[in-house]
């Protein structure tokens, strides 16, 4: 898919977040606007997916470790095509499979993983590439982080096994933001540099711009260096696209009211 | 106990190749013949217990069946959530070993004690929790727990433990094993703790008191209707476990009886260890005796109720 069009969906992904959360009072839209131009290069440009055989034991894998995320992921695997959108209609009614994080695949088709707790969804992935291996079936999986949930002491735990066992099939975007839930990242987390920590760890480390679909599909397109797990550090912004939810961490928890609504989409060019 | 266990994954890993034995840095030359199986996948995880948990998951939900050993408060608590959330959240057959529990290594202190897993366990959905008593039970109970696509937790001894299983048993998950008739008191027991419960039911019987012995290799999910047939027989029946008396096998009755219709006219001694941690170190016999599991003071205190 080219890159106009990338930008197009992520557009429309987006301006449908954002009048989700308004309808359903779905918290997190910072963290999901962060991320939407990597989730939406991931499953319109590079995932192999046969969405005639979902469970596909050669498909490639795509774990949302920021399970706060969802709502974003939601979206996107209905335009993907893993479910109708109408079923997004049960979003926020009771006895919706919809949470504010990813429930257990068998609930919903496209989740390889039931995230929420940080710092769980890389151990699982690093599982799932240690799998392809053990099986020789060859698949890829790509694990996306926050920046805030690199502070759990599991994310580092399995980013050494990764690299002591030479995974080569396994990419993390770190979707750094530089913000957590109340602060922003560099107060916690001492060195604030993720290239640095990644590569000390023996990954294969990209930096990039991760709200930009250009450089997010060029490194897609990167053949994975031999022996080494991928990290790409994805510079980004919360409440990214939307110029008044930018940068402002309110936006972790705010809901947007329905003039902000309209002012979103006219921003993104969506008619309302 | 741990080698029998090395044995029976060795044996079984030669059958299949979605075996996978994921280790937390511990059984120093205790797997070298399963390792050296061609093909055979063993990965030793380091020191690092909460990823190996999710390793284990992320295996188990791409078809494979990993095992994972190490020893119990690093494979339990140590990495609680993710057995909850990984494991048993995706409710994906992963068998968590855990070795040298209750116990086993009491002279290394509360740090590797493990007398508050059943409680822990029970309580999270789609676990199914195993305590075998022996080399021969603890074989029966990883080929059932394999057969299962679901997480299973097996608390296992260290070395040496009495056999005291017999080899024809046909083990099934959720189902207890008569181990001895008998008509007048009832001592049920779990796991490696059962020699004591022996020795206290020959103790019983030299005072010509008739001793039924009822073995709970799963403690999870509990054998109500044993349990049922149990209680309507004997007025009097002490369970005995390696764990702490909050929560454990003797829990697990004490609300299946709470909750029952009928009301059971029976008496229940619970011998477990106390709320507390062990700060006088010893021998695991010491600890035993220090919290009253040893025969003669399951003997004595059931033998006393009994009189009365």
């Amino acid at each position: 898919m080219k890159i106009l069009e990338l930008k197009k969906k992520a557009a429309i992904a987006r301006s449908r977040i954002i009048m989700n959360s308004h309808k359903t009072n779905t918290p997190h839209l910072g963290s999901c606007l962060s991320c939407v131009d990597i989730l939406i290069a991931l499953y319109f440009s590079k995932l192999k997916i046969n969405l005639n055989d979902i469970n596909s034991l050669s498909r490639d894998r795509f774990i949302l470790s920021k399970g706060h995320g969802a709502a974003a992921l939601f979206q996107i695997l209905a335009m993907r095509g893993f479910y109708s959108e109408e079923l997004l209609n049960d979003y926020g009614q009771d006895g919706s499979v919809f949470a504010e994080h990813p429930p257990a695949p068998d609930y919903l088709p496209g989740i390889e993983a039931a995230t929420g707790s940080l710092g769980h969804g890389l151990p699982i992935g690093l599982g799932m590439a240690l799998a392809s291996r053990i099986t020789d079936n060859p698949y890829h999986v790509y694990v996306l982080l926050g920046d805030g949930e690199c502070n759990e002491g599991s994310i580092w735990e399995a980013a050494n096994m990764a690299s002591a066992q030479s995974m080569d099939n396994l990419t993390v975007f770190i979707d750094s933001n530089k913000w957590q839930a109340t602060d922003r990242s560099k107060d916690l987390l001492g060195n604030p540099s993720h290239v640095d920590k990644w590569e000390a760890f023996g990954w294969n480390t990209y930096e990039i711009d991760g709200n930009d679909m250009q450089e997010i599909t060029k490194v897609l397109a990167k053949k994975p260096k031999k022996a080494k797990p991928t990290a790409v550090i994805a510079n980004t912004v919360k409440g990214s696209g939307i110029s008044f939810m930018e940068d402002d961490n309110n936006w972790h928890y705010r809901i947007p009211t329905f003039d902000e609504v309209k002012l979103a989409f006219n921003e993104l060019s969506i008619d309302l | 106990m741990r080698n029998a266990f090395a044995k029976e994954v060795t044996r079984l890993a030669k059958k299949s190749s979605k075996l996978v034995l994921l280790s937390g840095d511990i059984g120093n030359r205790l797997f070298d013949d399963y390792k050296a199986i061609p093909n055979s996948n063993f990965i030793n995880c380091g020191i690092a217990e909460a990823n190996m948990m999710g390793v284990a998951a992320g295996l188990a939900m791409s078809k494979l069946k990993p095992i994972i050993y190490t020893i119990t408060p690093f494979t339990t608590t140590r990495c609680l959530e993710q057995i909850r959330v990984d494991a048993c959240y995706h409710d994906v057959p992963v068998i968590i070993v855990g070795t040298g529990s209750g116990l086993s290594y009491a002279s290394l202190g509360p740090t590797h004690h493990s007398l508050e897993d059943f409680a822990i366990f029970r309580a999270i959905p789609n676990l199914t929790i195993l305590a075998p008593s022996d080399g021969v039970e603890l074989k029966k109970c990883l080929n059932e727990a394999l057969k299962l696509d679901s997480p299973v937790y097996m608390r296992i001894g260290k070395k040496g433990e009495e056999i005291i299983t017999d080899k024809s048993l046909k083990l099934k998950i959720g189902k207890s094993v008569t181990h001895k008739k008998g008509n007048d008191v009832c001592l049920i027991g779990t796991g490696t703790i059962m020699p004591e419960v022996i020795k206290a039911a020959e103790k019983l019987e030299n005072k010509n008191v008739s001793v039924h012995i009822e073995r709970f290799h799963t403690i999870k999910p509990l054998d109500k209707n044993s349990l049922r047939k149990i209680f309507k027989k004997f007025s009097l029946i002490s369970v005995v476990e390696e764990h702490s008396q909050i929560g454990g096998l003797y829990g697990a009755i004490a609300e299946w009886r709470s909750l029952e219709k009928y009301h059971y006219n029976t008496r229940v001694l619970s011998f477990g260890t106390k709320d507390e941690f062990m700060h006088d170190i010893g021998s695991q016999h010491y600890a035993r005796r220090k919290y009253g599991l040893d025969s003669q003071n399951i003997y004595k205190k059931t033998y006393s109720a009994f009189k009365k």
